[in-house]
Formats: structure tokens, sequence, C-alpha cells
């Protein structure tokens, strides 16, 4: 079910929508977005490659991929981070901020240019659920094509 | 009449998309378009929720190369957190339902709502 | 340790949902699993149980420094996610766990022919931590999402079995069901969002007034929780739902739909407590539902053929006892001296049904379910003499059917005769609804009891033998606490139910976080 046009622009798309998804995870923190949008994002960049390719050649590209595993990887990420916290506080307790570790540096107040090394759990609890939203979203969609009966393609 | 329209005016779209949703819902005969119509419905609580949300004069709660006046008017977060929670929640809800009308066509051979009623009494 | 029991207790299934789906074909290995994490979570909810009824409100707040800080400093209302456990909660968390304990020990052997099973136990698992989460909250909005995934998780288990075209059609309905009562909530968060400024369920209670707009959110709140437990001018979707779902997952699905009566209880006793005015109307409202839904539930009972259906009539029928039990002592909530005469008692009838039901019921709908495993239908005419194959199941379906019907020494006697003798002095007319329902009661399970077990054997049962272990385990469970609960009811009564009312009745306790501000 795919043409000419579909699949010379899904080539030279296809990467830039997976980087900007990956932008909107990681800097969720500073502007809009997060994990639910950055995942989706990334997920219609997936979901892109699922419909520009013939039916055996997404069979064939996607078995190798771990779909289910970055699924409870995310999951599991998310709940582990918030254990942390259980350490001294209370569950999902902001304990990375400020501290020294990767993504701890110290917020300014007020007014700033936006620094990525800042959120504490913040970023970690994004880069979990968009992975979990990617590998969800993109497993949904799959398996509604993988359904469909065979087409005649086009190319 | 003219101010009060003018800042009711979401709060009507919202009353407009409930009827309609519910019209959608109850009375069209094919399973796809009741899904539909509960979509329509998620939308339209979830423009209600964003919509109790405006502040005259306000500004977006994001301190990433805000503008100077923005330091002290700035608006809570609380209702873009909910309507997002509700979004992706319908998301899962509608992915069920059009599988769950996938293995119904599958079976029944219809999508016409009143012809799949096997289980009755 | 102690103070996180909350938090863990909703992470500790979540993180078992999580895990599951890993298993990929070792179905025995992830049966294991699913039965030791829910195995600790009943462990779990019995210790926060004992610590709640001695201690008063636990409070957790997400996020804070210390669990207790419901208020930072330099903030005058509450601003973070709070869980506030009161004894109605912990209550309604060991009836959670336990029913999710004792589906997981029969599905074992029941679901062994199916495929797909780690995403059944991932969404078992899933299901009993949306319960939890809804049973254990003080947020408004935290009980719409936990609301949302028990109703999703349980739609899919309907949906389960979908080499049949009939469970598919089940879920539809009762994911739609679900989904349009759950976006109505929503709706009515949004209006008290909209007013008050804040999501905190004892905040907006201190706060809330009698307005037109806060009667529409009660109004909208009270239907959609009435429609998500099976009352009865929205009771379509109960019967299917529960006739396609794999036996072992009734128990939990009972719960949730019991959850959904908790939170209607804690939307008329704790939200809309300080409106005096016409709380006594929403009393009466309640009762009517309830001996309505106690009257067309039997009788649509007595006609069907399907052991399933029948049994799922039965459960509308015996929600009405609850609502009515309860439906008293709002009634009177504010008049102190009827408060103390019946009222108190009312209720307790009523909460203590809550348990009983779920335990009587879940008993009733295994054996169908072991019924089904044996003879591979669920039609009782097609049934017959299977008394001497399978007579342990014989022996669960009688001690279940006395119990549903209300004879004395098991648990169904002592919570009815609660509900007789207090909506007597309310009004006589109830309690005659109540009586003629009991008796209809027995009389359709003589009807399945007659047509299943008794009589001569039918040749093609010739070779069947009684059901696995796994399966006699869990029903035997259940019937030992029905007759544990129907000969000490006194301990039962003293310990967790009227602890439980009286949390209801005195909501002054919740509306200060348990004393802290």
């Amino acid at each position: 079910m795919t043409t000419t046009i579909i699949k010379t622009t899904t080539r030279l798309l296809a990467p830039l929508i997976l980087v900007f998804g990956s932008y909107i995870i990681l800097h969720g923190h500073l502007t809009p977005g997060g994990g639910f949008q950055g995942g989706a994002v990334f997920a219609s960049g997936l979901i892109l490659l699922i419909v520009a390719n013939v039916r055996d050649k997404v069979q064939e590209l996607f078995e190798k991929t771990p779909l289910t595993q970055l699924e409870s990887l995310g999951a599991l990420g998310f709940l582990g981070i918030g254990l942390l916290g259980l350490m001294s506080y209370t569950f999902l307790k902001n304990a990375i901020a400020n501290s020294g570790f990767l993504f701890g540096g110290t917020t300014p107040q007020g007014i700033n240019p936006g620094y990525l090394n800042t959120g504490g759990t913040l970023s970690y609890l994004n880069i979990f659920v968009g992975t979990k939203v990617l590998a969800g979203l993109t497993s949904i969609i799959l398996i509604f094509f993988l359904i469909l009966r065979r087409e005649r393609d086009e190319w | 009449m003219n101010g009060s329209l003018f800042v009711n005016f979401p709060f009507i779209v919202v009353a407009l998309l409930l009827a309609l949703g519910f019209y959608t819902i109850g009375f069209k005969r094919n399973l796809i378009k009741v899904v539909i119509g509960v979509e329509i419905l998620e939308g339209a609580v979830n423009m209600f929720i964003v919509a109790l949300g405006y502040v005259k004069g306000g500004y977006a709660p994001i301190y990433t190369q805000a503008p100077q006046e923005a330091v002290g008017k700035m608006v809570l977060p609380t209702p873009q957190a909910l309507t997002l929670t509700s979004i992706v929640i319908g998301v899962a809800v509608t992915a069920l339902m059009l599988a769950f009308a996938v293995n119904i066509y599958r079976h029944y051979g219809t999508l016409d709502v009143t012809r799949v009623r096997r289980l009755r009494g | 340790m102690i103070e996180h029991l909350p938090a863990l207790m909703v992470a500790l299934p979540l993180f078992g949902a999580f895990i599951a789906p890993l298993f990929k074909k070792h179905y025995k290995g992830v049966s294991i699993w699913a039965i030791f994490i829910t195995g600790i979570s009943v462990v779990l909810s019995l210790l926060l149980t004992k610590e709640v009824v001695t201690n008063g409100i636990i409070m957790y707040v997400f996020g804070a420094d210390k669990p207790t800080l419901v208020l930072p400093s330099g903030y005058v209302v509450p601003i973070r996610i709070m869980f506030e456990v009161d004894a109605m909660g912990a209550f309604m968390a060991i009836s959670a766990t336990l029913m999710s304990f004792v589906g997981a020990i029969y599905s074992y052997s029941h679901v062994k022919k199916d495929t797909g099973l780690e995403k059944y136990y991932a969404l078992l698992m899933l299901l009993e931590a949306g319960i939890l989460g809804m049973v254990l909250t003080g947020d408004l909005f935290n009980l719409f999402v936990f609301l949302e995934i028990a109703g999703i998780a349980g739609s899919a288990l309907v949906g389960f079995r979908n080499y049949r075209g009939e469970a598919s059609e089940a879920g539809i309905k009762y994911l739609m069901v679900s989904s349009v009562a759950s976006l109505m909530v929503l709706f009515a968060v949004g209006i008290f969002y909209g007013q008050y400024g804040n999501l905190n369920l004892a905040y907006i209670a201190k706060n809330v007034s009698f307005n037109m707009v806060d009667m529409i959110a009660l109004g909208l709140l009270f239907a959609s929780f009435a429609m998500k437990c099976g009352a009865v001018p929205m009771h379509y979707w109960v019967p299917d739902a529960y006739t396609e779902v794999p036996a072992g997952i009734n128990p939990p699905l009972l719960v949730a739909t019991y959850a959904s009566l908790y939170a209607l209880f804690r939307v008329s006793f704790t939200l809309f407590a300080n409106v005096v005015i016409d709380l006594a109307r929403v009393g009466w409202i309640m009762s009517i539902l309830g001996v309505l839904t106690m009257f067309i539930g039997v009788t649509m009972a007595l006609i069907q053929k399907d052991v399933k259906r029948l049994m799922s009539y039965h459960a509308i029928s015996q929600t009405g006892y609850m609502l009515l039990g309860v439906g008293v002592g709002l009634t009177v909530l504010h008049d102190p001296s009827k408060l103390a005469e019946f009222g108190r008692d009312a209720m307790a009838g009523g909460v203590f049904h809550i348990i009983n039901h779920i335990i009587y019921k879940s008993l009733l709908l295994m054996t169908a379910g072991a019924l089904f495993y044996v003879t591979g239908t669920r039609n009782l005419n097609e049934m017959g003499g299977l008394a001497r194959k399978m007579p342990i199941t014989t022996i669960s379906f009688m001690i279940g059917a006395a119990a549903i019907s209300g004879l004395p020494p098991f648990n169904g006697f002592a919570s009815k005769f609660l509900i007789y003798e207090t909506s007597y002095r309310l009004n006589p007319l109830l309690t005659v609804f109540a009586m003629v329902t009991s008796v209809l009661t027995l009389a359709s399970f003589v009807k399945v009891f007659a047509s299943a077990f008794l009589g001569p054997p039918l040749e093609k049962f010739e070779n069947k033998r009684e059901v696995p272990k796994p399966m006699i385990v869990a029903m035997l469970i259940l019937a030992a606490l029905c007759i544990l609960f129907g000969l000490f009811p006194n301990v039962v009564l003293d310990k967790l139910v009227y602890p439980a009312v009286d949390a209801l009745i005195n909501f002054a306790q919740y509306h200060s976080w348990g004393g802290l501000a």
C-alpha cells in the first residue's frame, strides 16, 4: 500500500522526526513537552516507517526489536526512581535535585536561559516514560498492521 | 450580552460537543461511529478543564527565556497536567475499543450495533 | 517501614504487573509469580489494617520531605497528592487483596489451556493495583485515574477469551459504560477544581456549599458511581461482563464493582457531609434505589438458563442490600438520636454485607467455573447428576447457596438480620421487599442445585472427575471464611466493621487530615 512519494519522503523525514521526539523527551523540564509527548512523536516516526514499507520487510524489521522488553524496562525504571526517594523521604521525592549526580546540578531561580543539567528525578522519569510510551504505541499499530490481510502492494 | 458571550464561548462549545457526543453514542448504528462518539465526549471534557484555567493577562509557567514582565503573573500548571493525563487515558481506551471492534467483525461478520446481540435476556 | 505502607501497597502489584510480560511462554513461572505477589500484598494489607485501627488515620504525602507534611511551610492549602487511609479504606483493601490472592490460586489451573497467559496475570495485578489505589486515596483526581485503570484492566480481562465472539461483545459493552461514567466523574472533578482551586478531598469538603453548581456535581458523581456498580437503571452491563470473564477473575472484578460503591459512600458521607439540608433526601433516594435493585435483580434471575448469568443477576440484587443498609444510615446522619438508635447498625449491616457478599458470590461463581471446566457447557438444561462425581464442589455450592439466602449459621444471615431489623424502623415496607427477595433467592438456588447436581448421572459425564487441586484449595478457603464469619460475627463486627462505620460517620476526623492541620 505504499507509493514512491511516501517512500522518498520517509527516507528524508523519518530521522528528523525521531531526533525531534528525543529532543522533546530530554528537554522536558525546560520547555513544554516531556515523557508522553516526546514518546508519542517518536512513535509517529516509527509508525511512518511501518506505513512506508512492504508487509514482509516490516515483519522482519520489527521482529528483531525487543518492544515488550523496552516497555517493561521503562515501567520498572519509573518504579525504581520512585523507590529511590524511600531512603529518607517519601515515595517519588526529588532526591537527585541539587546534588552532584547526572542531571543534578543546582537550579537557578528566576528567568534563565535553560540549563540541561538540572531537573533531578524529573529528567529520569521523562526518559523512562518516553521509552515506555514509544514501545507501547508502536506495538499497538504494529499488531493492527500485521492483522490486515495481504493487500496488493504497489512497489 | 456581548461581553458575557465572548468570555463564555469555550463553555458553550463544551456543551455543544457534549450533546453531539451523547447523540453519536446513542443513535448511530455503526460500531466505529459509536467509538468516535466516545472520543468526542472525551475531547469535550478535556476542553472544559483547559478552559477553566484561563487567567486574563497571565503568562505560561515556564522560566526558560521568559519575558521580563512575566515573573509574578504566571498561571498554575495544574489544569494542563490534568488534561494531559486524561488524553493519555483516552488513547488507551480508544485502542482497546478498536481492538474489540476488529475482533467482533471477525466473529459476527457485521458491525451493525443492532445485530451484534448474541447475549440477551 | 510501617509509615511507607500506603505507597508500597500500590507499588507492589504494579511491580508484579510490569515484570509479568517478560515471562514469555513460561506459563507456570508467571502463575507462581502472581500467587507470590498477591500473597505478599495480603500480608501488607493486614498490617495496614492493624495500624489504622489502633492509631487512627494514616496520611501519606507523595514527594514531600516527611510522609505527614500536609501543609509545607508558607502554604495554607495542601498542594501535593496524598493518600489518606481510614478504617473504611483499609477494610476495602483487605477484601481486594484477599480476593486477588484467591483468584490467582484458582487461575493456576483454570486457564491452563489458554494462551497468552503472561498478559492475563499482568492484567490481574494491574486490576488489583487500580482497586487499591482507588480505596486508599484522598485526592479526587487520583480517584479518577485509578478508576480508569481498574476499568481498562477489567474490560481487557472480560474480553480475554477472544476465540468466542460473545466475549468481545461483553468487553466492549463494559468498556463503553466504564469510560462514559469515568468521563462524567472527570467533568464533576473539573467543576470542583474551577470553583475551589484545589483537588484534595478534605479541603473541598470543608469549603463546599449549597449552590447550584455543586449540586450538579453531586448529581453527576452519584449517577456515575451508581452506573459503575450496577444499580438498577444502569445494570445492563453486569450479566454480560460477569458471564464472559474467566472464573478466576470474578473475585477481583466483583471487588472493582464494590470499590465504586465505596467511592459512592465516600462522596456522600465525607464530601457532602456539611451540606445538611438535602442529605436526608439523598439517603431516601439511595434506599429506594437499593430496593428497586434487589427486586429487579432477583426476578430477572429466576428465568435464566445459563448458570453464570443467573449468578450475576443475583450479584445485582445483593448490591441492593448494601445500598439499602447504608441509605438508611445516610437518611438519619444528621439526627443524633435516631443515628445512635438504628442508623449506625444499619450502616454496619450494609458494610458487613459487602465483605460477606464478596466471599460467597466469589465462591458460587468459582463453582460455576468448576462446572464449566468439567462439563464444557454453562447451560443448566444439559447438566445433571454431578453430585457423585464432584463432591467437594457440591459441598462448596451448598455452603454458598445457604449463605446467599440468609440461612443461619452462615455469614449471610448475620448481615441480613442487621439490615432487616434497622430498615424496619425507618419504613416497614422496605423490610418486606428485602424478605421477599431472600425467599426468591433461595428458590432460584434450589433450582440450580436440583438441575446441576441432583438426579441420575448422564452418560456423557461418565468419566469426569473432580477439578484439580488449586481450584479446590481456592474454593475451600472461601467456604471456610463463610462458616467462620457466620459462627463468630462479633469478632468481625468489632474489629473491622464498626471502625469502618465510625470512620464514615465521624467525618470531622477525615476533614482535618487525622488531626494534622
